[in-house]
C-alpha cells in the first residue's frame, strides 16, 4: 500500500440523525481529521451504504476507512473491509445511547461526538493494515505427550482430522492407568453397571494408525521452538534420540496416587489397607469373580473411605476433591456386589460427589444393597484377620466402628505436570550464584520435567493451583500460557475418565487451531486470527529485559548481546510488550503507542472554567469495554464527560498515555481491565495484574507533576458489570468535580 | 422379650435392613434413601419426632434394631404426605413409616402407652367387632384409656359438642346398647383373618 488514501463515514441511522448534528461531524472529520473523502449516509450497514464503501476502495482507491456508527463490536458482518485499514467512531453505543435525553443535553451529547470523530481520524492515520506473521510454517503435526486414556484419545482425535502425530509414552506399553482399570464407571445408558474402559481397542487402533506414530519408552530430551515449528527432541531409554519437528504439543501426562503411605491414621500400609489402584489390582486377579485378599482370603465385608488425605484444611494431604473417586467408589463396590450380593459393602463419605451422570450410577449401587453412610472415618485399626474402622457417623451424630477384611482408601490425584517453576527459578539462580546444592538440584529438576523446553521461562509449563498444569481456568480450560502447548486431561485438573476424554478431544482441536493458525501467520487464541504481530525498532532497545520477563507467555527470548528475540508464533498480541517497553519501540501495525496516543490527543479539552472536565477511560477490549457497549444497549446513562479508548489488555496499556494525557489537561484517567490475582479473568493471565502493579507506580510521578494520585484509578469490570460500570464512571468524575480541575489545563 | 420378637432378631441377625426389606411395607427402599434430610426438614411435626425418617432409615441401616423399632417417632407421622412428595429419591415415606409401625406392633415392642397407637388399636378393636367402628363406644374408649377419672373429666369436657352432635342427629345414644353392625360381620372377620394370613405368610409369620 504505497500511498494513504483516508476516507470517513458518518451514518445518521439508528437514531443518531435525530441526536445530533451529522453535517458538523463531517466537517470535522474533514478539516480537522483531514480526511481526503467524508461521507454521510442515514443507514450505513445496509447493502447500498456497504456498497458505497465497497466502490470507494475500487474506484477512489481508499485505503483507510474511519466509520462513525456503532460500536466497533457491532455490525462486523456489514463492515468487513479485509483490504484496508479500519478504524470504528463509536457514536451510538458510546454516545446517544449513554448520554441523558433531553436538549439540555445536545451540547455535551455533541462535543462527545466531535472528540470520537477526531479520535476515530486520529487513530485512523496511525494504523496499517496488518499484514500477517511473514515467519510461517506449514508444519502441520501434532504431538502428544502421554499414552494414557487422555493422551491416546488426543492422538486419536488429532489423526482422525488428517494430522499427522507424533505420541510419546514413557511406559513400554500405551494404556496408562486404564490399563490397570478391572472396569470403568459408565459412560453410557443407562449408566448403571460397570462398563470395559475400551482402553485396549484404543490403544491398537492408535498403534495402527496410518498417521500415528508411537513412540514407547520415551521421554521428551529438549523442546524448542514455536508454534508451526517446535523441535522436539524424544529420548528413548536405550539413550538414543529421535529428533522431530512439530506443530503443536498436547500435554497429557496424567496424574499419580496420593501415596497411602502418607496416611496411617487410616490404616496407609496395613496390610488389609490398599487405595482404588491396589483394588483394581485385586479385581483383574479375581476376573468376575470373587475378590480376594492379598493373603488369598475372599474379602466378605469392605469399607470404602472416601476423601482419604483430599480436601484436608489440615495443610498435611491434598486440598482438593479430586472428584472421580465417589463414583469409582461406588464401582469398586459393585465389583464385589456383582460378584456376591452377600458382600457387605461400606462407603463412608462425607459429601457423595458423582458429576455427570453419576446419580443414576449411585442409585445403582443403592439397588445393589452397597451401603453409604454418611461419616468421617477417624482410623483404621488392624484387628486380628481385618480391620476395624472408627467413624463419627454424621447423620446420627455418633462415634461408630465398622468391621471389615479389607478397607479401601480414596486417595486423590496427584497431577505430573513436572518441574514447579517458583522452585526452578529459585533453585536456577542460587545454581547461577555458584550453589552447588543448587547445581545438584536443577540437574534432579531437568530430571523430572515433562517437556524440557529450552525457554528462558522454565522448562515446563507454568503451574496453576495445587501444581496441575496451567489451564485458563474460567474461560478458555486448555489454553496455557504456553502457546502451542494444551494440556489436556488430569495433569491439567482433577477430573474421571470421560472428562478427560472431553478434554483430550478439545485439547486436540486447540492444537489444530494453533497450527492452522500458524501457518497463516495469525495469532492463536485468544485473538485467534488476528494477523498484527509486534514489531520492534531494536536500534531503539536499551536492553531492559522488562519485555521478556513480563511476557505472560513466555514469547520473548534474548539472544547472546541479550536484545529481545520475538518468537511471533507464541505471541498472544496482548501488548504487554508494549505496556511495558519505557522507550516504545516495541508496535503492532493497527495498534501502537501512536494509535492510543494520538487518539488521547485528538481530544478537544475545555479550558478550566468550562466546567466541563474530561476523563480518558482506557478499557479492555475483552470485558470492559463489551460491559460499555451493554451499557448502552440498556440505556444506562453515564456522564458524557469520560472518551473511551479500548485496549487489548490493560497490560498493553504504556504509561506515557497516562501521563500525556495528564499533560495533555485531562482532568483524570480510569482504567477498566478484569479481575485479578489467583482467580484471574484477564484473557492474558497477567496483564491486568501487570497494569496495577504499574499503575501502583504513578503515583509519585503524578505528585511530581502536582496532581492528586486519585486522579489516576483502576477497576476491575466483568463483561456483566453494565450497570455497575455507569455507576464507577458516575462516581469518578464527581469525585474530580470536587477535586476541581486539573492544574495541567492550558498547558498541553 | 416376646418370642415372635426373638424370633425375629435371631432370625436377620446384625441385618436389620434386610428383616426391614423383607417384613416392613415398602420397606424395600430405606435402602434408596440419600440422606438429603429432605423429608426432615418437611415434616410438619419434625420438631416432635425423636428421630426424623432420614435419622430412622440411616439407623436402620446401621442395624439400630432395637433402637428403631422400640422409637415412638414413626408414630407421630400425621400421613400428610409432605415427605413422599418431596423425596428426590421418590421413597414412599409415609408407607414405610406407617409399615414400621404395624411391624413394631406387631412384634410388641412398640412403645406401651403411644397415644397413636392406643387410639389406633381401640379403632380396630371396635371396628372388627361389628365390621362398623361404633363412634360413641369408641369415643368413650378413647376417654376412659387412661382411667376413670381421667375418663370422666373427657367426658365431660366434651360434653357440649355431644350434646350438640345429638341435637343435630349425629350422635344416637342406644348404640351404646350394642349399636347397628353391618351386614355380613361374620364375612368381614373371614375376610380381615385371610388377609392377616396373607400378611403373616408374605412376612415370614406363618411357618
Amino acid at each position: 500500500m504505497a500511498e494513504m488514501k483516508t476516507a470517513a463515514y458518518i451514518c445518521s441511522g439508528c437514531g443518531l440523525g435525530d441526536k445530533l448534528d451529522i453535517a458538523q461531524l463531517g466537517k470535522i472529520a474533514q478539516k480537522e481529521g483531514k480526511m481526503a473523502l467524508v461521507r454521510e449516509h442515514d443507514f450505513l450497514c445496509n447493502t447500498e451504504g456497504v456498497q458505497m464503501i465497497r466502490d470507494d476502495i475500487e474506484k477512489e482507491g481508499v485505503t483507510h476507512i474511519c466509520i462513525a456508527a456503532c460500536s466497533r463490536r457491532a455490525k462486523t458482518e456489514a463492515f468487513h473491509f479485509p483490504a484496508v485499514a479500519m478504524t470504528r467512531a463509536n457514536l451510538r453505543e458510546g454516545v446517544i445511547w449513554v448520554v441523558a435525553e433531553g436538549s439540555e443535553h445536545d451540547e455535551v451529547r455533541q462535543e462527545m461526538a466531535d472528540d470520537y470523530v477526531r479520535m476515530g481520524c486520529a487513530e485512523l492515520k496511525k494504523v496499517k493494515l496488518p499484514e500477517g506473521n511473514p515467519n510461517r510454517t506449514q508444519l502441520k503435526s501434532i504431538m502428544v505427550v502421554g499414552g494414557g486414556m487422555s493422551g491416546l484419545t488426543a492422538a486419536f482425535e488429532a489423526a482422525e482430522s488428517g494430522y499427522q502425530v507424533i505420541l510419546v509414552e514413557k511406559q513400554a506399553q500405551l494404556g496408562g492407568w486404564a490399563n490397570k482399570l478391572w472396569k470403568r464407571v459408565p459412560y453410557k445408558a443407562p449408566y448403571a453397571e460397570p462398563q470395559d474402559t475400551g482402553v485396549a481397542k484404543l490403544a491398537a487402533k492408535v498403534s495402527s494408525h496410518p498417521l500415528i506414530k508411537v513412540h514407547l519408552n520415551s521421554t521428551i530430551a529438549e523442546t524448542s521452538g514455536a508454534p508451526g515449528r517446535f523441535a522436539v527432541k524424544i529420548a528413548q531409554e536405550s539413550g538414543a534420540v529421535t529428533e522431530a519437528a512439530v506443530g503443536a504439543i498436547v500435554q497429557a501426562t496424567g496424574f499419580t496416587n496420593y501415596d497411602i503411605a502418607k496416611l496411617p491414621e487410616l490404616g496407609g500400609g496395613q496390610a488389609n489397607v490398599v487405595d482404588q489402584a491396589g483394588l483394581e489390582a485385586l479385581a483383574q486377579a479375581a476376573n468376575g469373580g470373587a475378590l480376594k485378599r492379598a493373603d488369598g482370603k475372599e474379602i466378605k465385608s469392605v469399607v470404602f473411605l472416601q476423601c482419604a488425605g483430599q480436601r484436608d484444611d489440615t495443610a498435611k494431604h491434598l486440598p482438593y476433591c479430586s472428584g472421580h473417586c465417589c463414583a469409582t467408589s461406588i464401582k469398586q463396590a459393585m465389583y464385589f456386589k456383582d460378584a456376591n450380593p452377600e458382600v457387605n459393602a461400606v462407603v463412608v463419605y462425607q459429601d457423595l460427589r458423582v458429576p455427570g451422570m453419576g446419580e443414576d450410577f449411585y442409585r445403582s449401587a443403592q439397588h445393589k444393597g452397597v451401603i453409604f453412610a454418611k461419616g468421617k472415618a477417624s482410623g483404621v485399626e488392624p484387628t486380628g484377620n481385618g480391620c476395624k474402622v472408627n467413624y463419627r457417623d454424621m447423620i446420627l451424630d455418633a462415634d461408630a466402628t465398622l468391621e471389615a477384611d479389607l478397607v479401601v482408601l480414596a486417595t486423590g490425584q496427584v497431577p505430573s505436570a513436572g518441574v514447579n517453576l517458583d522452585i526452578w527459578d529459585t533453585v536456577v539462580r542460587e545454581a547461577d550464584g555458584g550453589s552447588e546444592a543448587a547445581k545438584q538440584q536443577k540437574s534432579e529438576l531437568q530430571k523430572i520435567s515433562v517437556l524440557n523446553l529450552n525457554y528462558r521461562q522454565g522448562p515446563d509449563m507454568p503451574q496453576f493451583k495445587y501444581g496441575f498444569a496451567d489451564s485458563h481456568f474460567i474461560c478458555f480450560p486448555y489454553e496455557t500460557r504456553r502457546t502451542g502447548i494444551y494440556a489436556a486431561g488430569p495433569v491439567r485438573r482433577p477430573m474421571d475418565m470421560l472428562q478427560a476424554t472431553e478434554d483430550a478431544t478439545g485439547a486436540a482441536l486447540k492444537a489444530i487451531q494453533a497450527v492452522e493458525n500458524a501457518s497463516l501467520g495469525r495469532a492463536a487464541h485468544p485473538r485467534s486470527g488476528d494477523l498484527s504481530y509486534p514489531i520492534v525498532r531494536l536500534e531503539g532497545c536499551t536492553q531492559c529485559k522488562r519485555c521478556t520477563v513480563e511476557c505472560p507467555f513466555g514469547a520473548i527470548d534474548e539472544d547472546e548481546r541479550r536484545f529481545p528475540v520475538f518468537n511471533e508464533q507464541r505471541c498472544r498480541r496482548c501488548g504487554t510488550c508494549m505496556g511495558a517497553c519505557p522507550v516504545r519501540v516495541i508496535s503492532f501495525e493497527n495498534y501502537s503507542v501512536d494509535t492510543v496516543g494520538n487518539q488521547i490527543k485528538a481530544v478537544e479539552i475545555p479550558d478550566e472554567f468550562s466546567e466541563k472536565p474530561r476523563v480518558l477511560i482506557l478499557a479492555c477490549e475483552n470485558d470492559a469495554y463489551p460491559a460499555l457497549d451493554m451499557a448502552g444497549l440498556s440505556r444506562i446513562v453515564y456522564s458524557a464527560f469520560v472518551r473511551i479508548i479500548p485496549v487489548r489488555c490493560l497490560g498493553s496499556v504504556n504509561t506515557i498515555w497516562i501521563t500525556d494525557a495528564l499533560n495533555s489537561g485531562y482532568d483524570g484517567v480510569m482504567m477498566m481491565g478484569c479481575k485479578k490475582g489467583d482467580d484471574y479473568q484477564c484473557h492474558f493471565v497477567k496483564g491486568s495484574e501487570l497494569a496495577n502493579y504499574r499503575m501502583s507506580k504513578i503515583g509519585d510521578t503524578l505528585t511530581q507533576m502536582g496532581l492528586e494520585p486519585e486522579r489516576v484509578s483502576s477497576f476491575e469490570v466483568a463483561i456483566t458489570d453494565n450497570a455497575r460500570v455507569a455507576g464507577f464512571i458516575n462516581e469518578f468524575v464527581a469525585q474530580l468535580v470536587k477535586m476541581g480541575p486539573s492544574p495541567m489545563k492550558g498547558f498541553g | 422379650m416376646n418370642d415372635l420378637n426373638q424370633q425375629a432378631a435371631a432370625h436377620y441377625g446384625k441385618n436389620f435392613l434386610k428383616e426391614v426389606e423383607d417384613r416392613v411395607e415398602d420397606g424395600e427402599w430405606v435402602k434408596m434413601c440419600m440422606q438429603c434430610g429432605v423429608c426432615a426438614g418437611s415434616c410438619p411435626l419434625g420438631p416432635h419426632w425423636e428421630h426424623s425418617p432420614q435419622k430412622i432409615f440411616r439407623m436402620i441401616m446401621a442395624g439400630k434394631r432395637d433402637e428403631v423399632l422400640s422409637s415412638d417417632s414413626m408414630w407421630m407421622c400425621t400421613s400428610c404426605y409432605n415427605c413422599i412428595v418431596r423425596c428426590p429419591r421418590k421413597l414412599p415415606i409415609t408407607h414405610i413409616m406407617h409399615g414400621l409401625a404395624h411391624y413394631a406392633h406387631k412384634l410388641n415392642i412398640a412403645p406401651k402407652g403411644q397415644p397413636t397407637r392406643e387410639v389406633a388399636r381401640l379403632f380396630w378393636n371396635s371396628l372388627v367387632q361389628t365390621g362398623r367402628v361404633n363412634e360413641l363406644k369408641f369415643s368413650l374408649a378413647v376417654y376412659f384409656k387412661d382411667g376413670f377419672v381421667r375418663g370422666i373429666k373427657n367426658a365431660l369436657a366434651m360434653q357440649g359438642i355431644g350434646l350438640k352432635l345429638m341435637k343435630a342427629k349425629r350422635l344416637n345414644p342406644m348404640e351404646i346398647l350394642g349399636g347397628h353392625k353391618c351386614k355380613d360381620a361374620g364375612g368381614i372377620k373371614k375376610m380381615l383373618a385371610k388377609a392377616k394370613e396373607i400378611e403373616d405368610r408374605r412376612q415370614g409369620f406363618s411357618s
